[in-house]
């Protein structure tokens, strides 16, 4: 056979290898976690409470791990995507904008233990706060926050500069240009940027053992409703152990003898959520284009 | 073609007793003398950082005519192209030096937005660039950011220009549901043209408008350039030289000089800068000696 040709074709099946390998490890991952649940798996496994003995719920522990992400995305989603604007549309190369880089880039790499660390000294001993969900979300902050501004920042920059010479020679200010002409072609990136950021949120375990709290919740009142009372369930200073901390406890600390099924179908469970996460935003992503494209 | 406004694209001649000399330019068909200044430059010079790009250049863009820029690659055509309407200041460096007024008023006064010259001077890209919007969407583009809100004349203002520029039957059947980017190249040219004309420019430049586009293509938007010149006043970048003389009144020669910097070597009559020429330079490049 033809050389050139020989390399063709050892070329596509090793790039066909290489893919099917990743989908093969996310397949198996999957299938080890449904396999090893769902002899067990029941519904009420999803709304009732965890117990010392037994295989019980994680209803508490899924609620801390949502109220977490919509915490922290609440702060993170407006701070990153102005942020990256400002950081692709106005801000001029200096030492000020490569301090903020070189931020970003050190601050990806800290181990998030580290960051758990930082979080306790400020916001549980410094603050005095205890273990709060707030803290925690704070916590995330910090290393959510670059990724989600270099994202956002990505995604502009990647919107061609013909776009833009089209809105402004329209007669467009800037700011109706970024608004109307780069927004839209940048969305589905900005929103893949949200997704990322959101899945380490809800998979994040280190940076919240010492902020959250990793203590097992019992006796949720979601009735009752404050915002300060740290024993309401909905108050940003109660204590925020989410799903990945339970799983965390389950393998550290528990001395339930069911601790292994419960660790599998939590497990399951939080990858379910974040896939069906990925998958909503996606099809939000596209939705979301059409929808300022007027198609 | 049932979009023709009426109006013949050809202004009459009127009588001339001026000698035709080389001092004195002839009087052509197209050309009325009487014809109002549209734009006018003064010994710009345009500069990028220390790098001069453009230097001595004085013209005068008649109202209602077609002017052609056409010159080596290089040369500054579009540079100077850009500076009417101030899309030179988005490059960084770039500096404006000299005069360039629109109807008499210095566009580079301090106290003129960039903002206020593009709603009056639009610009048609080299690259059709439409937004991946809707045919509809791209065309409302300009009238939306100018603060239009009224749905009833937004649609007007989308029919009419997209009758305008002569595409109005190729897609009025999904404007809404076709996207700017799904026509051909020179379809969407044409959208882009319409996508101009529905901010009502009093000026539209063309930077090279058919560059990409193949021999067809590039006759519509010949013919759409006649008919279009009855209203507005247009100057148009060409590295095609049939092009120039098919569709301009008036013709600006530029070149390379020794200092690398371009400058305009003879502005006049398209027939005239085709026939007979004042400069060598001129004579060769049109002849296709150089360039």
């Amino acid at each position: 056979m033809n050389r050139v040709l020989l390399a063709d074709r050892l070329a596509t099946a090793s790039l066909w290898g290489v893919a099917l390998f990743v989908v093969g490890v996310l397949v198996a991952i999957i299938g080890h976690f449904v396999l090893a649940s769902l002899p067990t798996f029941t519904l009420s496994f999803l709304v009732s409470e965890p117990v010392s003995e037994g295989i019980g719920g994680i209803g508490p522990l899924l609620f801390n791990s949502v109220y977490m992400l919509v915490l922290t995305m609440l702060i993170t989603i407006p701070l990153g995507v102005l942020g990256g604007i400002y950081m692709a549309e106005y801000a001029k190369e200096n030492r000020f904008t490569n301090a903020i880089r070189l931020s970003q880039e050190v601050i990806s790499s800290v181990p998030s233990i580290v960051v758990g660390l930082f979080g306790m000294t400020i916001f549980v001993i410094g603050l005095g706060w205890g273990f709060t969900a707030i803290g925690g979300a704070l916590t995330l902050l910090v290393f959510n926050l670059p990724l989600l501004l270099r994202l956002c920042e990505q995604a502009i920059r990647a919107v061609p500069a013909d776009e833009r010479a089209a809105s402004l020679a329209l007669g467009s200010t800037k700011w109706q240009t970024i608004r109307h002409a780069v927004l839209p072609v940048a969305i589905p990136g900005v929103v893949t940027g949200i997704v990322l950021t959101a899945g380490r949120v809800f998979g994040e375990a280190a940076a919240l053992l010492f902020v959250a709290g990793d203590s097992v919740p019992s006796n949720y009142d979601y009735t009752f409703i404050s915002l300060f009372d740290p024993r309401s369930p909905w108050s940003l200073f109660h204590k925020g152990t989410t799903l990945s901390l339970y799983i965390w406890n389950l393998n550290t600390e528990s001395m339930n003898s069911q601790k292994e099924v419960i660790a599998a179908m939590s497990s399951m469970v939080l990858l379910v959520m974040v896939l069906l996460f990925n998958l909503s935003s996606r099809w939000l992503g596209r939705a979301l284009a059409r929808r300022v494209s007027g198609l | 073609m049932d979009t023709l406004q009426g109006a013949s694209p050809v202004t009459p001649i009127p009588p001339s007793p001026v000698p035709v000399s080389a001092l004195t330019p002839p009087t052509l068909p197209g050309i009325d003398p009487s014809a109002a200044v549209k734009l006018r430059t003064k010994d710009v010079k345009i500069r990028y950082g220390t790098r001069v790009a453009v230097r001595d250049v004085t013209l005068d863009v008649p109202e209602h005519s077609v002017m052609a820029f056409i010159g080596p690659s290089g040369c500054g055509k579009s540079t100077v192209l850009r500076c009417f309407d101030r899309m030179n200041d988005l490059i960084p460096g770039a500096t404006v030096e000299g005069s360039i007024e629109l109807d008499g008023e210095d566009m580079y006064a301090s106290g003129v937005l960039p903002v206020e010259v593009r709603r009056k001077v639009g610009l048609v890209f080299q690259r059709p660039n439409p937004f991946p919007m809707s045919i509809y969407e791209n065309v409302a583009y300009g009238p939306r950011r100018h603060g239009l809100k009224d749905k009833a004349k937004l649609d007007e203002i989308v029919e009419r220009s997209i009758r305008r520029a002569a595409l109005w039957d190729e897609v009025k059947d999904d404007l809404r549901r076709k996207s700017g980017l799904a026509l051909s190249g020179g379809q969407q040219q044409r959208l882009c043209i319409a996508r101009t004309l529905a901010t009502d420019p009093e000026v539209i430049l063309m930077d090279e408008p058919c560059s990409a586009l193949d021999p067809i293509a590039t006759l519509k938007i010949e013919e759409l350039i006649a008919q279009l010149k009855t209203e507005f006043t247009i100057v148009i970048v060409t590295h095609n030289m049939q092009q120039a003389a098919r569709v301009s009144d008036r013709t600006a020669f530029f070149t390379l000089g020794e200092d690398r910097a371009g400058y305009l070597v003879e502005l006049d009559d398209t027939l005239r800068i085709f026939t007979n020429p004042a400069f060598q330079l001129t004579e060769d490049y049109v002849s296709g000696r150089f360039g």
